[in-house]
């Protein structure tokens, strides 16, 4: 099939010019392009605002999605489950009666805790959760990482909250609009976030890699003490994520660490909370530069 | 004549007598049908890596290969904005790489202007293997072979699916000229 004839232009002067214009046009929205994108690659936060609005007016569909994916996962899971049921009763009977012991010995542990802590002087404060909502999108084409869930400003979500669903660490807020608020997600190739060890006190950084997989990459370099399997959690330190909370499991140890593999599913979570800062004041101190005096009115974020 | 055969004044368009195609219908289809695909890879959680073909970008190349003339050259400005804001890619990468690419296919159709299904799915597989890895170059995140490895699958996929949004872009092409207004 030939293009219509319509667009070849012949002899005739206005047809000519009326195709030029089109290469002159598309031609200028490409260099407006590169220039929009020279600016957002310069400036991340450049076009923010424009994002979140077209987000906020997106998002009574992404809820209909969220919904309609949390049942059609349960339908599915209820019919594997039917299927699995009898093996599993054993193997549950099995971990059941470990699971006991190992409750007594936490029992003892929480105990010991709170009398440690009595004598640090330390208060043993829950952090609640600012608010809980869903997922209701994600960047599913792109390479970036990106969530997008169903709170925002108005219900108090800030930048830089940790994201988490009941299993563990989701992400990080990384912009706010009204309503909605972009979540860079732990599998972002951007991410980094300080772990450490269960099991012993290793600390580490968990890197995303871009391809589901986290990095664990070793504070201390040396004899490499990470065992596949280890669960790594929170440490705690700069100040966003409070410790203690489950980030990811070693799949593979290599030289300088390992490769983990993030320990909840956010497309299976359901609800997700949003946490406040752990310790914002040591977030401001970070991001203060040495010569500024902390507390005299530096970046107040 | 009708009562022998029901639909003998009609064709696929409809009643060819007295009635013309909506023109609100005709002009705005093809766009909000690319916004729709740009809209759609959103609303799928995928926390791993990218699996959903760019659906926005697909629907544009399905437009412009199937109905030439019909977008203007330079739609890939006010269209591949929008995909911008969605898309979690950096703003001003899709305005760019769009227009690129009405550029390319009008080049390519200029210099084969007889067609068939293997060129136009050719040259739509082209476009889109080259906008795929082009978006990873400008999505602001530091390039690893992980990265190119990870985008294979999503790749394969959206070259696999163009004959199927090139039959959607006609079915729409159809529903579009549909003669439902009725003039008097």
């Amino acid at each position: 099939m030939a293009p219509p004839s319509s667009r070849r232009a012949g002899h005739s002067r206005k047809a000519q010019y009326s195709v030029f214009t089109g290469y002159v046009l598309a031609a200028v929205g490409a260099v407006i392009g590169a220039v929009l994108l020279a600016i957002s690659l310069w400036r991340p936060a450049a076009f923010s605002d424009v994002r979140g609005i077209a987000v906020d007016a997106v998002e009574p569909v992404g809820q209909v999605g969220a919904e309609a994916r949390s049942e059609s996962s349960g339908v599915v899971g209820t019919i594997r489950d039917y299927f699995r049921a009898g093996s599993q009763n054993a193997q549950l009977r099995k971990e059941n009666e470990l699971a006991r012991l190992r409750l007594a010995e936490a029992e003892a542990v929480i105990q010991e805790n709170k009398r440690l802590k009595k004598l640090l002087g330390l208060q043993d404060q829950e952090l609640a959760p600012v608010v809980v909502t869903r997922l209701v999108g994600s960047t599913a084409s792109s390479t970036r990482r990106f969530a997008y869930i169903g709170a925002g400003r108005l219900d108090g979500v800030r930048v830089g909250m940790p994201v988490r669903s009941p299993r563990g660490i989701v992400g990080r807020v990384l912009e706010v609009s009204s309503n909605t608020s972009r979540v860079l997600l732990l599998t972002d190739s951007e991410s980094v976030l300080p772990v450490r060890s269960a099991r012993d006190d290793t600390v580490a950084f968990a890197e995303g890699r871009g391809n589901g997989q986290l990095r664990i990459r070793l504070v201390n370099l040396g004899i490499n003490p990470i065992k596949k399997g280890d669960l790594f959690v929170t440490s705690g330190a700069g100040g966003y994520y409070r410790p203690g909370v489950a980030v990811a499991i070693a799949t593979e140890v290599t030289n300088d660490g390992a490769v983990a593999r993030m320990v909840t599913d956010p497309s299976a979570a359901d609800f997700v909370a949003v946490e406040p800062i752990w310790q914002p004041e040591l977030v401001a101190g970070t991001q203060t530069p040495a010569s500024t005096e902390l507390g005299a009115g530096g970046s107040g974020n | 004549m009708e009562r022998i055969n029901p639909r003998s004044r009609t064709d696929r368009y409809g009643k060819r007598i007295n009635r013309e195609p909506l023109p609100l219908l005709a002009y705005s289809l093809p766009y909000a049908s690319i916004l729709l695909g740009s809209l759609l890879p959103v609303l799928f959680i995928s926390a791993e890596m990218p699996l959903m073909p760019p659906l926005g970008f697909m629907m544009l190349l399905g437009w412009r290969i199937m109905r030439p003339g019909l977008l203007p050259q330079w739609a890939g400005l006010p269209l591949g904005a929008f995909d911008d804001l969605l898309s979690g890619q950096p703003f001003g990468s899709a305005i760019l790489l769009w227009s690129l690419a009405m550029i390319a296919i009008e080049l390519v159709e200029a210099r084969f202007p007889w067609r068939g299904f293997w060129q136009d799915w050719i040259s739509a597989a082209l476009a889109t293997t080259s906008y795929i890895l082009l978006a990873i170059v400008f999505s602001g995140a530091k390039l690893t072979g992980a990265m190119l490895t990870v985008s294979l699958p999503q790749l394969l996929i959206a070259v696999m699916l163009y004959p199927v949004i090139a039959r959607f872009v006609a079915w729409l092409d159809r529903l579009r000229l549909m003669r439902i207004r009725v003039v008097a």
